[in-house]
């Protein structure tokens, strides 16, 4: 039921550990200072032998590609966001689209929360969507620093086990998984919908990774000092992890709010959708009115593209200084 | 120095053993055994062995969904291994603005597959922006249904995974890139390789890892597709269903009181071993050299003992003879 986080956090082993590198090479190399350097152009001047540049007129054929993708990834988004605010009498179906409406008008947000529930499936996500991550966040880091940095018999069966789940597709177990939830009496709950989640393997097998940085003689010192479990959690290695724990939240969080399959699965009463599954209820019940459903799916949109827009620096950052080092 | 007390390791993976044991262990076994009964809700349950797989054989459904699963797979594959590492090479130069593009181009990712599905149906409707613009060029004559037929349908939700999919994988092959050193890049181009012969024999062999690794992840997700076929047919699954994908006939098949959680469970079965295929090939290729030295030296061996056998019935024979 984790169809964006397993994918998704498979791929943050690759990303992530240059992340956490970075954090520590940040907090080591900050003092030295860089020497100062001459602010140089963007591109291959004459007579410079840095082939890894572009020439002037390379660079101005990238930005071109750069914009002609850009145009490939954002219309749609932009194309949905001005059929939202258009009125009912304009054409939105002509060639050449018209990305500014004529008449910009609320009328079809209204409509929206009219007709269906909206402000409660969008509480319901952000529910589901916090407690995700802060389960997942708590549960990975105990468990990541047992594995991690501790040593206990039958650690490896522990470990196997992880992985053994990485292999296994949630849709796999889908009809079992709702079995199981509907034994617990979680059927139509966002219980029902939230708990399978709370703490994924592949978040705790990263934490693991993460902790395995932390060196060993840190938290043998800390240890001597006469600082207890808990103490070295929060002193040592909460903050050698940081990078990877928001990168668990971010992926948990997304992960959740986009969910469609399993919340389809759980709720079967309109009263307890999220948004994913609501948006599809007004989508196929509701479906005349394409600006209705193109306000709908705004609603749907833009927090997470905020919330990633305010993060997306902490994100690409780990990327970035891992080529940097390359 | 006082060590930690025996249990505390065990207690803080404790919950996330339980978690795994409970929600993905536990019904994965009950999945195997439901896979070989005729479970329905309210019903007793009885073992039919492998009658749901013979049934599965004959299923007209189960074939159209193994089909689209296949050619999902098969055009998703090549097309998100090489187009998201152009796209990394493009974002990767350092130059202004840069920053704003790579967040841009990874909306996709993070927008849920519902709403940018719905975003895809309304533009491939047969009143859509797509056709539209297709009778602006004088095209087709009547508008093309993009969205009720078989192939069409499939081939839109694919356009839809591919541009979904492109940021994410950029992402992953950006940061394989930095380990590919820029010495490599300027002593080919001292000894004359162009730009597209640098790519082909440095870049692409200098992240052949992480290729791998992003068409397995491809593949597998690829087998799992859902959310877009199920949003661009409306949940019908095309025409007859028969653009509905693996998982599509899985959930349609368990849901509901008529729900058949057996035959579902079969089906979920066949979709665990068509995901663990990719993972089995790269398996092997990435550790082929390790199974190869193992069986060389298991054959070294062999051909040792054989000789040690060779060797002492000679030297019994020898002693017979001397005998």
């Amino acid at each position: 039921m984790t169809s964006f986080q397993t994918p998704g956090s498979a791929g943050a082993i690759e990303e992530q550990e240059p992340a956490l590198r970075s954090a520590q090479g940040s907090a080591a190399g900050g003092r030295g200072g860089r020497p100062p350097r001459m602010r140089e152009k963007a591109y291959r001047t004459r007579g410079s032998a840095d082939i890894m540049k572009p020439s002037l007129a390379g660079l101005i054929g990238k930005y071109v590609l750069l914009v002609v993708v850009l145009g490939i990834m954002v219309f749609p988004f932009l194309w949905q966001l001005s059929t939202s605010f258009k009125g009912s009498a304009e054409n939105i179906y002509g060639f050449p689209p018209n990305l500014i409406p004529s008449a910009p008008t609320l009328d079809h947000y209204a409509e929206v929360f009219r007709t269906i529930p909206v402000l409660d499936y969008a509480r319901n996500s952000l529910l589901v969507g916090v407690g995700t991550v802060i389960t997942n966040v708590i549960f990975a880091t105990l468990g990541g620093y047992a594995l991690g940095c501790l040593k206990f018999r039958g650690k490896g069966i522990v470990m196997a086990i992880f992985f053994s789940t990485l292999l296994l597709p949630g849709e796999v177990t889908l009809t079992s998984q709702y079995l199981t939830v509907k034994s617990l009496g979680l059927a139509n709950t966002l219980w029902g919908v939230f708990l399978p989640g709370a703490i994924a393997a592949i978040n705790v097998l990263l934490m693991a990774a993460a902790c395995r940085m932390i060196p060993a003689d840190t938290l043998d010192a800390a240890t001597i000092d006469g600082a207890n479990t808990m103490q070295r959690l929060r002193h040592i290695v909460w903050p050698n992890i940081r990078g990877m724990v928001s990168v668990v939240a971010l992926f948990a969080f997304i992960g959740a709010w986009d969910e469609f399959l399993w919340p389809l699965v759980v709720l079967s009463d309109p009263a307890n959708y999220t948004l994913t599954v609501g948006m599809n209820y007004l989508n196929s019940n509701f479906g005349s009115n394409p600006r209705v459903i193109a306000a709908g799916t705004m609603i749907a949109l833009v927090p997470i593209i905020v919330l990633f827009a305010v993060l997306q620096k902490q994100f690409f950052k780990g990327v970035e200084e891992g080529s940097v080092k390359g | 120095m006082r060590r930690q007390r025996w249990y505390t390791p065990y207690l803080l993976v404790l919950p996330g053993v339980v978690w795994v044991l409970v929600f993905a262990l536990w019904p994965f076994l009950n999945t195997v055994v439901l896979a070989f009964t005729d479970a329905r809700p309210l019903r007793p349950v009885s073992f039919v062995g492998l009658d749901n797989f013979t049934r599965l054989a004959s299923d007209e459904r189960f074939g159209y969904a193994l089909t689209t699963s296949l050619v999902y797979v098969l055009v998703c594959v090549p097309l998100l291994t090489f187009l998201p590492l152009l796209l990394a090479l493009l974002v990767r130069a350092k130059i202004p603005a840069i920053g704003f593009f790579r967040t841009t181009f990874y909306f996709p990712v993070i927008a849920s597959a519902v709403v940018v599905a719905i975003v895809w149906e309304f533009l491939f409707s047969s009143t859509g922006t797509i056709n539209s613009a297709l009778t602006f060029f004088g095209l087709p004559d009547r508008p093309i249904e993009f969205l009720s037929d078989r192939w069409l349908l499939i081939f839109c939700a694919i356009g839809l995974t591919v541009w979904k999919g492109l940021g994410y994988y950029m992402v992953v092959y950006l940061a394989a890139l930095g380990n590919v050193g820029r010495e490599l890049h300027e002593a080919a181009a001292m000894d004359g390789a162009g730009a597209w012969r640098r790519f082909w024999s440095v870049t692409v062999p200098g992240v052949r890892g992480p290729m791998m690794l992003v068409s397995v992840l491809i593949c597998v997700a690829a087998v799992r597709v859902f959310t877009e076929l199920f949003i661009l047919s409306s949940g019908s699954g095309g025409p007859g269903g028969r653009s509905m994908s693996m998982v599509m006939l899985i959930q349609s098949m368990g849901k509901g009181l008529n729900g058949q959680i057996g035959y579902a469970s079969a089906i979920s079965i066949v979709l665990f071993l068509l995901t663990l295929i990719p993972l089995t090939v790269v398996g092997i290729a990435n550790n082929g050299e390790m199974i190869r030295d193992a069986l060389a030296g298991r054959r070294t061996r062999r051909d040792l003992r054989a000789q040690q056998r060779a060797e002492r019935r000679d030297a019994k024979d020898r002693a017979e003879v001397a005998a």
